[in-house]
């Protein structure tokens, strides 16, 4: 016990003396809080439309302002035919052309239809998608405004169904209360993973693991000793994470505090250990940073940070469960965002503490202290 | 010229005797294109509702029926109470609610306008958004079956054209993405970490008392790198063209040169990298943590560039992966030439010298 006292006191001195890694363990995390959720905003708007008006008529004219007093189109450029307009979308000047054809007004009196041609650069499938229907909603309003439309609609036959629509825990659907949960296990992912799969391979790559080896100091002392550092500065990070996103967001746990508390503590103990699995299998620095990498991208593309997880297909979503990262996500947003409580998390709690069972007890058979 | 061949064969030992590294190294790509391919998509599916249906007549009856065969929407349970609405919510087992009013359909042909409600949950401010959007068209459509005779006269059809993207591919937009992101790490990292280890172990100083010339140690260190990504780049256009079906429109040539000046950039910054640290640690943050970030949120392939606020649109210029991006899309899928690319090939030129310069010329040939 005494032993681990010294390992600890040695271990932290290691960690505070490098003030840059330092920097990065307190520093990079606060700026990724006050970064990403600046930075993902996923509205579909300003999109950019390019109107080739061959006809250049009233009614043109009429369609034209209507899309530019929308809201969600801005026009770019004056294109004179639909060619120019396509190198403005090869340019990324413009994501949308909508091109009316001659004698637009004159075949909607005459033949009392007239198609429209809308090309949407595609290659962002989700945004086009958007794009295309909110100039169809445009289209479809300007419609029933035309004059001769509303002198001879009939009455409908039955009523009207109006819609109402509450976001509840999230009012104004702002993108923020989505994202600066998830970055705060970003952050308690990136200290858990990365950094003690580092700091113990360092040890092995330059050659002072075989003194400690040669000490008195039992097995659990060297990773105990390991450990608790990150165990600590990550809670201390998470912290710092909370006060950020309440200072600069003015979002906080709606829910009990020491319920989350609870899971931040069980989850960096998961990753801790999933960093000292790869420590074990890793025997130099940059390899243990790869295979750390590695798994880090998957656990974050599948952990429902970016997407959401429903409308991930069967196999993915089974994926996405067997990791930690994914659990501890949707608790973070369950207990901040909605003040979700021990009922409704308990079952999480399980996954969890079964993932830290796994991932210490792999890595700790796996770790021989002669090595 | 001879030694700096011996150097480059020394520097390729080094990489292929770390067979992990390696294997991670064409793993990462192999993975990403799987994962954005296929299992990660912008699009909302599977959105569990909840239906408080107070009125259970016919008209309510098809309404669900309708969301029921939807391929949007699982019906999770129909509930009569209002706190079970946020119960589930709570629980995570819901994330919409549709609530009829009593006497819906009397209202609906009596009144002649009836109110539902939706609620959805905000904590997915995407999702909510998006049921808001397939259940008022849902509602629309049901209002257009019970009123035929309420179509206009006069119509103007909107005929829409998906362009460069006809199938709708979803993965199209990821693979220029991944890519950027993926040799910008791998360059970066690698290039930074195989100079700074010399200096850990203080076999640079056995370097650089040698006849060697103290800037082709750089070079030496920095080709196998280049040819490793240039093999790593051919993986992800084989993948995506075989994998994901997302075929290579344009010049394959053009593609590979902008590729090739993209590396050198990466290898320039992984090399500045290594100057500015002394310590594989730091080297590794700096190259993996300190450039995933930047990569993924300034390339505009994950989240859209013109949404951010305008300092974030403005630091986004100085990223060289936003504009490779920009290239291989021009290039890759719509198939554009050179003349509608050379603006964001003389950024990446010109940064590449910049960072290139300021490399040589901080490596330090003593080293106390």
């Amino acid at each position: 016990m005494r032993a681990l006292g010294f390992i600890l006191r040695k271990e932290f001195r290691q960690i505070l003396r490098d003030k840059t890694i330092l920097a990065m363990m307190f520093v990079m995390p606060t700026i990724q809080l006050i970064i990403l959720p600046l930075a993902m905003n996923f509205e579909v708007k300003n999109v950019n439309v390019a109107v080739v008006d061959h006809d250049h008529s009233t009614y043109s004219q009429k369609l034209v302002n209507k899309i530019g007093s929308s809201g969600y189109f801005k026009f770019t450029g004056a294109p004179a035919s639909y060619a120019e307009a396509l190198a403005l979308i090869g340019r990324e000047k413009a994501d949308l052309i909508l091109e009316i054809p001659s004698g637009f007004e004159r075949n909607l009196v005459r033949e009392g239809s007239q198609p429209l041609g809308i090309s949407v650069d595609a290659i962002n499938a989700s945004k086009a998608g958007i794009g295309a229907a909110y100039l169809g909603q445009v289209i479809a309003d300007f419609n029933a405004r035309i004059d001769m439309n509303v002198k001879n609609a009939a009455p409908p036959a039955s009523g009207v169904i109006d819609i109402t629509f509450t976001n509840w825990f999230n009012p104004r659907a702002e993108y923020k209360y989505n994202v600066v949960p998830a970055v705060l296990v970003l952050l308690l992912t990136l200290i858990g993973g990365f950094m003690t799969a580092l700091n113990i391979v360092r040890e092995k790559e330059i050659g002072t693991i075989e003194q400690i080896n040669v000490t008195p100091i039992k097995k659990w002392e060297f990773i105990l000793g390991k450990l608790i550092p990150f165990w600590v500065i990550g809670m201390v990070v998470f912290t710092i994470g909370l006060c950020v996103s309440y200072l600069v967001y003015g979002i906080y746990p709606r829910g009990n505090l020491l319920l989350l508390y609870l899971f931040a503590v069980v989850y960096l103990i998961d990753l801790l250990g999933f960093g000292l699995l790869i420590s074990t299998y890793s025997n130099s620095q940059v390899q243990a940073m790869f295979i750390a990498f590695f798994f880090m991208v998957i656990f974050m593309l599948m952990s429902g940070f970016f997407t959401s997880i429903d409308s991930m297909p069967h196999w993915a979503r089974i994926m996405s469960e067997l990791t930690p990262v994914t659990h501890f996500v949707r608790v973070d947003r369950m207990i901040i965002l909605k003040g979700s409580g021990w009922n409704e998390v308990k079952q999480e709690l399980v996954y969890l503490l079964c993932f830290g069972v796994v991932f210490n007890g792999w890595a700790i058979w796996n770790y021989r202290k002669t090595n | 010229m001879k030694q700096l061949l011996v150097f480059i064969r020394k520097e390729f030992y080094h990489v292929f005797r770390d067979k992990r590294t390696l294997l991670i190294m064409f793993g990462l790509p192999v993975v990403q294109i799987v994962l954005f391919g296929f299992a990660l998509s912008s699009e909302v599916k599977n959105i569990r509702i909840i239906v408080a249906d107070h009125a259970r007549d016919v008209h309510t009856q098809q309404i669900v029926s309708k969301i029921k065969a939807s391929p949007y929407f699982i019906l999770e349970e129909q509930v009569w109470d209002y706190n079970r609405i946020e119960t589930a919510f709570k629980e995570g087992k819901a994330t919409c609610a549709l609530i009829f009013p009593p006497q819906f359909g009397d209202d609906l042909l009596g009144q002649g306008r009836v109110q539902v409600q939706i609620i959805t949950d905000g904590s997915d401010p995407n999702i909510a958004k998006t049921v808001v959007n397939y259940l008022t068209a849902m509602l629309g459509e049901y209002q257009q079956q019970l009123n035929p005779t309420a179509r206009v006269p006069y119509r103007i059809v909107a005929e829409t054209r998906m362009l460069y993207n006809e199938e709708g591919n979803g993965s199209l937009n990821f693979v220029p993405g991944v890519m950027a992101l993926i040799l910008m790490i791998v360059c970066t990292a690698l290039t930074s970490v195989s100079v700074v280890k010399e200096k850990e172990m203080g076999t640079m100083e056995v370097l650089l008392v040698s006849p060697f010339k103290p800037v082709l140690v750089l070079i030496a260190k920095a080709i196998p790198y280049l040819l490793l990504s240039l093999a790593n780049f051919t993986l992800i256009i084989l993948l995506s063209v075989y994998v994901l079906d997302v075929e290579v429109k344009g010049s394959v040539p053009l593609l590979f040169a902008e590729s090739t000046l993209f590396i050198i950039t990466c290898l320039s910054l992984g090399l500045l990298i290594s100057n500015a640290t002394s310590s594989q640690q730091t080297a590794l943050l700096l190259s993996l943590m300190g450039m995933m970030l930047p990569a993924l949120i300034f390339t505009g392939f994950l989240m859209p560039l013109e949404n951010m606020p305008l300092p974030f649109q403005v630091i986004s210029n100085i990223v060289p992966a936003r504009w490779y991006y920009l290239i291989v899309k021009a290039v890759m899928l719509k198939g554009l030439g050179f003349s509608y690319v050379w603006k964001e090939t003389l950024v990446l030129a010109g940064m590449t010298v910049l960072l290139l310069g300021l490399a040589l010329k901080n490596f330090k040939t003593r080293l106390q």
